[in-house]
């Protein structure tokens, strides 16, 4: 290939590459829970960290007796490393430790999906997802 | 009679640690999955009915949603009850002594394995967290590797 060809096509994967990057990090899947919010209550007013906080610190007596709150098993500090009640490590929750949190919706929607049952005893709604990510990526 | 003693007490110090070994989860998608909450345990510590049995149900897997989407749950059962202990294997290891009418949803539960271990005291369990939690003491359990110490 001629250094022209190289050139062009560099070019052409930098420009494909830039709304790739600017699509990344939490924003996109916010977005994607933002809309739902919406379409479930159109006077959704945004995402609140506060009570995504509160949230993560509740304590519930409708999922697992062994789960009855996130800090179960990521601690009370989403900034430290949690663990597994089968003893396995987890990469702290907290955006800023753990950079690729939620920047995939299938990963985040499997784990919502499971978590939200086993701690909650119920599935969580878009507002509370949201919620819940603001507050982490804002630690 | 002496050198004999000393001749065996050679033979025995010089060979390595008993260890117990199976072939370790080859397959992606299984060691991906399982291995996100736990240790990924081989295939060959339990019988494929109970394999059948634990994949059947991941939305209740000992107090925990485990649930995936059925195609994953099919490729990674096939996996596991293809290289279960009794299918793969020839029987022996964990899997020795089970009655063919029982099914297992916990490896600490097999006979061999309370044979092998006894019973934890509440000190070991402190530390360990679960009895499933192999690679605690066993630090190549995900290997296949149960070393005798």
């Amino acid at each position: 290939m001629s250094l022209k060809a190289w050139i062009v096509t560099g070019a052409f994967i930098g420009g494909l590459a830039v709304p790739v990057l600017a699509a990344a990090g939490q924003d996109a899947v916010l977005a994607q829970y933002k809309t739902q919010a919406i379409a479930a209550d159109p006077a959704f007013a945004g995402f609140s960290a506060k009570r995504g906080a509160e949230l993560y610190k509740s304590s519930n007596s409708a999922g697992g007796p062994d789960t009855p709150s996130c800090s179960s098993c990521h601690t009370a500090s989403p900034l430290k490393a949690g663990m597994t009640r089968a003893g396995k490590a987890i990469e702290p929750m907290a955006v800023s430790a753990s950079p690729s949190r939620f920047t995939d919706i299938a990963k985040t929607e499997k784990w919502f999906g499971r978590n939200c049952k086993t701690v909650l005893g119920r599935a969580c709604s878009a507002q509370e997802k949201g919620d819940f990510i603001t507050y982490l990526s804002g630690l | 009679m002496r050198i004999v003693f000393a001749a065996l007490l050679t033979v025995f110090t010089s060979l390595p640690a008993l260890a117990y070994r199976v072939a370790p989860v080859a397959d992606k998608v299984t060691q991906t999955e399982c291995g996100a909450c736990h240790m990924v345990y081989p295939a060959a510590l339990l019988p494929a009915r109970s394999w059948d049995a634990i994949t059947a149900d991941l939305a209740n897997h000992f107090g925990e949603d485990a649930s995936l989407e059925q195609t994953v749950v099919d490729g990674i059962k096939a996996y596991l009850m293809a290289n279960a202990g009794d299918v793969a294997g020839d029987g022996r290891g964990l899997i020795r002594g089970l009655p063919q009418d029982q099914t297992p949803l916990r490896i600490t539960e097999l006979p061999m394995f309370t044979r092998i271990h006894g019973n934890f005291s509440p000190r070991t369990m402190k530390k360990i967290g679960v009895a499933g939690n192999c690679s605690f003491c066993h630090q190549a359990a995900t290997k296949g590797m149960f070393e005798d110490d």
